[in-house]
């Protein structure tokens, strides 16, 4: 439907109206109604969040989790049970735990060991685990549980910075397919198409050839490799918003179109995206490790997961320790993120095929 | 006038106009295809060629490399020599033209055609590459058939492995391989590319991933065939649990299966090089890794171009491939 026509409807009748009305309604209709447990069952805190996240879904999932934590205090056990239901099982509430304490350890490592990632006792070298070094000693004689913990900042930061990258690339490129006209739209998905037929790393590694090395060179090679996907999702999500009664009720009242797809069209078109997102962290997690791996990333001293990795991987004939716990964090980290994601991912078709 | 010729006549007259609306649909679905490909071919080009445009500073300062003074009549014949002078859209032209006759440049770093690098490197790839995804496929064919709808701890098991393996860092797989058969149990050489015990540990290093995916769709898959009731019928037929698997229920599973493979086929080439990295081989993923640090563009845009191509092949036969599995689709 084009533009023109839209304004005709819109101006013509009351018809479009009431439909931006139903429109209107629909979210306050789906918040009453919280999701598959009874109302009685779920206590007083999933309301709130519910209804203000139907439009963003990802929010309930992040926004309950802290209230529920300082209601703990009050009655811990029917909050942790509560807690634990909207997680979606105690598997769901162990990924909320560990995602938890990752961020806990990316913001204060300082906290968790005494040990300095970053100090050299040659006479130390190759310890293997003990209870002195849960993880071991690397060929400097430096911890590696303080090098795994002091690199969650900087390992989360390229996940989340990449990821963060991609998505701002993504809904800006899908946006102007989903609104920019025809010729916009087959130009850029096209172009989506010819980097899809590409694996993500050789894209990166692309990137990184025309940029250079360096950390926020592969956050920017991820943001690339991952961007058209992102895209694609935000297109089709803006086409659909674009039809939907709230826009063409904007429409029709006069709204100047960048304040139309900055109020309307975006946060509508975004929540699929911000689920995905939290998915598509694990891949970005995995790929930028990966190109730090490969000694395009972060540069020795600095403790990164990816670095380590690269680093004990020549000393994998007599310390075996080295090349293994760094991966077992990259690890842990990709499974609580994504089995969040794919929660936060259910609840969202859950709730948008009803 | 025999038996037979009749029985065939009979049989042509009944296929003929069914052949023929049939047949055109199919070459129709065939062009489209194909012009759909030849389009992405001309996107990763154009790709190829800004990325190449991209490098920053003097092209001409790049090829000749680093401490090389260049006399301004040398700088001006390299110029002419590589169309560097004429406007882009020339040079844009000029490159399409190149790229048709299978040039695609001279590296940089070696001063050899990359066509010749590429060519002299594809050997160890490739076997990597087809033993990596013949293991992906017995894996998970082997996991899904025989974990599918059923309530075991095995079931469980093969999903969490499948979890772990599409949740670690590829690369990671291959260094825990490597302590343990390599280090551990002496049962594989730590690195190099002489024959098939080399080849093992980095081809389910690249498998693991690929079979961790696949294996999840294909249960998947089963599941839901498992369930239809053409499934329900073949066990009342009598025929056995293996049986209704094996011949009714994997065949529909394969449709997803097969659209998989061609994708996962054109990122293995992705996949080749943190493999080759970690288990120091030799191949296209090592030589991009190489072109990439010295910023050997021509290299790097060739294998991104080979990896397009690659893809482009790919997921146009799996699109044929289609007819042939899926009758349904034949009928236009």
């Amino acid at each position: 439907m084009s533009p023109v026509d839209r304004e005709v409807r819109a101006t013509t009748g009351p018809a479009p109206l009431a439909a931006a009305a139903a429109d209107a309604a629909l979210p306050a209709g789906s918040g009453s109604a919280p999701g598959t447990c009874p109302a009685s069952e779920s206590g007083p805190e999933p309301e709130a969040p519910s209804t203000a996240g139907a439009a963003v879904d990802p929010a309930p999932l992040t926004g309950t989790a802290l209230p529920a934590v300082a209601a703990s205090a009050s009655g811990a056990g029917a909050a942790l049970r509560a807690l634990a239901r909207r997680a979606g099982g105690p598997g769901g509430l162990l990924a909320f735990a560990v995602l938890l304490l990752l961020v806990l350890v990316a913001a204060w490592p300082g906290l968790f060991t005494s040990a300095q990632p970053d100090i050299s006792d040659p006479v130390h070298a190759f310890l293997a685990p003990s209870t002195a070094h849960p993880f071991g000693t690397d060929q400097l004689g430096r911890d590696i549980l303080a090098r795994v913990l002091y690199g969650a900042r900087l390992s989360l930061l390229l996940g989340a910075g990449s990821t963060v990258l991609s998505v701002a690339a993504g809904s800006v490129l899908g946006l102007l397919a989903g609104i920019g006209g025809r010729w916009a739209d087959q130009a850029l998905m096209r172009l989506a198409d010819v980097l899809f037929a590409l694996p993500p790393i050789l894209l990166a590694l692309l990137t990184v050839a025309v940029l250079g090395s360096g950390t926020s060179n592969v956050m920017l090679a991820i943001a690339v490799a991952f961007a058209p996907g992102y895209a694609r999702l935000v297109r089709g999500e803006t086409l659909v918003v674009r039809r939907s009664g709230y826009v063409e009720a904007a429409v029709g009242l006069g709204l100047p179109r960048p304040l139309l797809v900055v109020r309307h069209v975006l946060p509508n078109a975004l929540g699929p995206v911000l689920v995905l997102a939290t998915v598509g962290f694990g891949s970005a997690l995995i790929t930028a490790s990966g190109l730090s791996f490969l000694g395009l990333g972060p540069q020795p001293p600095a403790p990164e997961w990816g670095t380590m990795l690269s680093e004990g991987r020549n000393n994998l004939a007599n310390a075996w320790w080295t090349a293994v716990f760094p991966g077992v964090a990259i690890t842990v980290t990709v499974l609580a993120v994504g089995a969040v994601g794919r929660r936060a991912q259910a609840r969202f078709t859950r709730r948008t095929a009803r | 006038m025999t038996a037979p010729t009749l029985t065939r006549a009979r049989a042509d007259a009944r296929h003929r106009p069914l052949l023929a609306s049939r047949s055109r649909a199919v070459l129709g679905a065939v062009a489209q295809r194909l012009l759909g490909a030849a389009a992405v071919l001309l996107g990763a080009a154009t790709v190829a060629f800004v990325a190449l445009q991209l490098i920053p500073g003097d092209p001409v300062t790049v090829m000749l490399g680093p401490g090389n003074p260049a006399t301004p009549q040398l700088r001006a014949r390299i110029r002419a020599e590589y169309g560097l002078d004429h406007p882009v859209a020339q040079q844009y032209l000029h490159y399409l033209g190149r790229l048709l006759h299978g040039d695609l440049g001279e590296s940089y770093q070696l001063q050899q055609p990359v066509a010749h690098v590429i060519a002299g490197q594809l050997w160890p790839t490739v076997q990597l590459a087809v033993l990596a995804m013949g293991f992906a496929l017995v894996l998970a064919l082997t996991a899904a058939v025989t974990t599918a709808g059923r309530r075991r701890a095995a079931r469980a098991a093969v999903q969490l492995a499948e979890l772990l393996s599409v949740s670690s860092p590829p690369y990671w797989i291959g260094i825990v391989l490597l302590t343990l058969f390599s280090f551990h149990w002496r049962l594989f050489p730590v690195a190099g590319a002489d024959g098939f015990a080399a080849l093992v540990l980095p081809a389910l290093t690249l498998a693991l991933p690929l079979a961790g995916v696949l294996g999840q769709v294909l249960r998947e898959g089963l599941e839901t065939a498992l369930g239809q009731p053409f499934a329900v019928t073949a066990r009342a037929r009598g025929l056995s649990d293996t049986a209704v698997r094996l011949r009714h229920a994997l065949r529909h599973a394969t449709t997803a299966l097969v659209t998989l493979t061609g994708w996962l086929t054109g990122s293995l080439l992705g996949g080749a090089v943190l493999v080759e990295a970690v288990f120091a081989r030799p191949g296209i993923g090592a030589l991009t890794l190489q072109a990439t640090t010295n910023k050997d563009m021509p290299l790097v845009v060739g294998v991104v171009l080979l990896s397009a191509s690659v893809f482009v092949v790919i997921s146009t036969l799996v699109d044929l491939l289609y007819l042939l599995i899926d009758p349904r689709l034949r009928r236009g």
